[in-house]
């Protein structure tokens, strides 16, 4: 079962779905104990860094994602989901994040219009699972005006926009971001939630 | 690189959708939902529901539509026709739309588009504009409630204060092109473009693939719509995309799909 979380930040129908679509038992929840039994924990997220976080904060799931990431349940981000991961975001006010991965959040550095809003080709920075069933080049959906500043090591894939590189995919251990919306981009968006109920499998196998 | 975005426009009334759509293959040839999966299928980048709806009483039907495109769909949707309030903008995206177009209304009450923005967020505001030059040569202006009151408001003005309040992408029909199939208005699209770095949709007068390609070769726009090029298969957004191709107009594919 995968767990998508319920904050209150935006319509969650959307990403369920395209995990449903995918075969996948789905629940919304922002119930601790269906959280650490999910096997499989997606955060998705529209709007503000600092809103999102403090309405993790107030539905005490701070520490319930902590918990599950020490238990090594595969944990995906999605939009302003990927951006809590990282230790700060510069949104509005500068503010602490969940910090499962390294880094922050800051305006994008571009020479071009803002929100970078539409489709991109993907570049790959490393060989990753995730990839596994897309190719370069491939377009996905993005909309959003903060990015990612991240060491190489978490960078999976990026595109290009306005001169600079925007973090597309990016992971750690058993963490990963996604910028853009996977649930909105198409077969190649079906591809990487595929890739990811995959990862997810593997997990449960290994600890099963 | 980005991509220049490729979207039909549905126009739907009690549900259905309006003009004469003749696709072999759906299971219902009026059902927006199975029009949009088709279109979604031959690589849209995006979907716009109109809803000309002329009562506004009960939007469970287009509420109804929303969440089975929402479910159905992979690519982003967005909804206008009617949007008055906060509220309806609400219902819109809480049904499962990307993106709501709100014209009349934020004519009437700018701060609808700060407000929405302020809470939704940039990225789900779309503020169409309908527009005609005036006849004195001076400019263009506004219109609303289907292009029948001349609103005297200046379009280069609107956009400007537009992309202040919070709109996140301008949906631009100039009305001097919508219906002559000539192609699109690349004067007014330059004109506002001048003025705006927000994303634009320009809509209005395309006849063929053709005019696509012309309008994404002589103008900075983000997105082209159409409706009847598509509806009555004159061309498929693959066909335009190949236009688009060759003249290096980067766009996405949605091939080996296995679909």
């Amino acid at each position: 079962m995968i767990a998508v979380i319920d904050y209150n930040v935006g319509n969650l129908a959307s990403v369920s779905n395209a995990f449903k679509r995918q075969g996948m038992e789905t629940v919304v929840t922002r119930d601790p104990e269906l959280i650490l039994k999910a096997q499989g924990i997606v955060l998705p997220g529209v709007g503000t860094f600092p809103v999102a976080m403090s309405h993790l904060e107030e539905y005490g799931l701070i520490d319930v994602l902590s918990q599950a990431k020490e238990k090594n349940i595969p944990i995906m981000g999605i939009c302003l989901g990927m951006q809590v991961l990282f230790e700060k975001g510069y949104e509005v006010e500068e503010c602490n994040g969940l910090g499962f991965l390294e880094g922050s959040v800051q305006k994008l550095q571009v020479n071009a219009k803002i929100p970078h809003m539409g489709w991109n080709e993907l570049i790959f920075n490393q060989n990753h699972p995730l990839l596994s069933h897309i190719k370069e080049k491939d377009y996905v959906y993005f909309v959003h005006s903060f990015g990612a500043v991240c060491p190489d090591e978490e960078l999976i894939c990026y595109v290009e926009y306005g001169g600079s590189k925007i973090p597309a995919l990016v992971g750690k251990g058993n963490v990963w971001g996604c910028q853009f919306h996977p649930e909105k981009s198409g077969e190649v968006g079906k591809k990487i939630l595929k890739a990811f109920k995959e990862l997810i499998e593997d997990v449960s196998d290994t600890s099963n | 690189m980005l991509a220049k975005r490729i979207i039909p426009c549905l126009d739907i009334k009690d549900g259905k959708v309006v003009k004469g759509v003749n696709f072999v293959g759906l299971k219902d040839v009026g059902d927006p939902v199975e029009l949009a999966k088709e279109y979604d299928r031959q690589s849209a980048d995006e979907v716009v529901f109109l809803d000309i709806t002329a009562t506004y009483e009960d939007r469970g039907i287009i509420r109804d539509l929303i969440e089975r495109a929402a479910s159905e769909l992979s690519i982003p949707l967005c909804v206008g026709g009617g949007i008055r309030t906060i509220e309806d903008f609400r219902m819109i995206l809480s049904s499962g739309a990307d993106k709501v177009s709100v014209n009349s209304a934020a004519i009437k009450n700018p701060q609808l588009i700060k407000e929405a923005a302020d809470e939704f967020g940039v990225q789900c505001v779309v503020v169409a504009i309908d527009a005609k030059k005036r006849e004195d040569d001076t400019g263009y202006d506004v219109y609303v409630a289907g292009g029948r009151v001349n609103t005297g408001v200046d379009l280069i003005e609107w956009v400007k204060k537009c992309e202040e309040l919070g709109a996140g992408e301008i949906l631009l029909t100039s009305m001097d092109a919508d219906g002559t199939r000539d192609g699109f208005d690349i004067d007014m699209l330059k004109a506002v473009m001048n003025v705006v770095s927000i994303p634009v949709i320009a809509s209005g007068g395309c006849g063929g693939k053709e005019d696509m390609a012309k309008v994404f070769k002589e103008t900075n726009c983000d997105a082209a719509l159409a409706a009847s090029l598509f509806h009555y298969k004159e061309a498929t957004i693959d066909e335009v995309k190949d236009e688009c191709e060759k003249y290096s107009i980067p766009v996405r594919r949605n091939h080996e799909t296995g679909l």
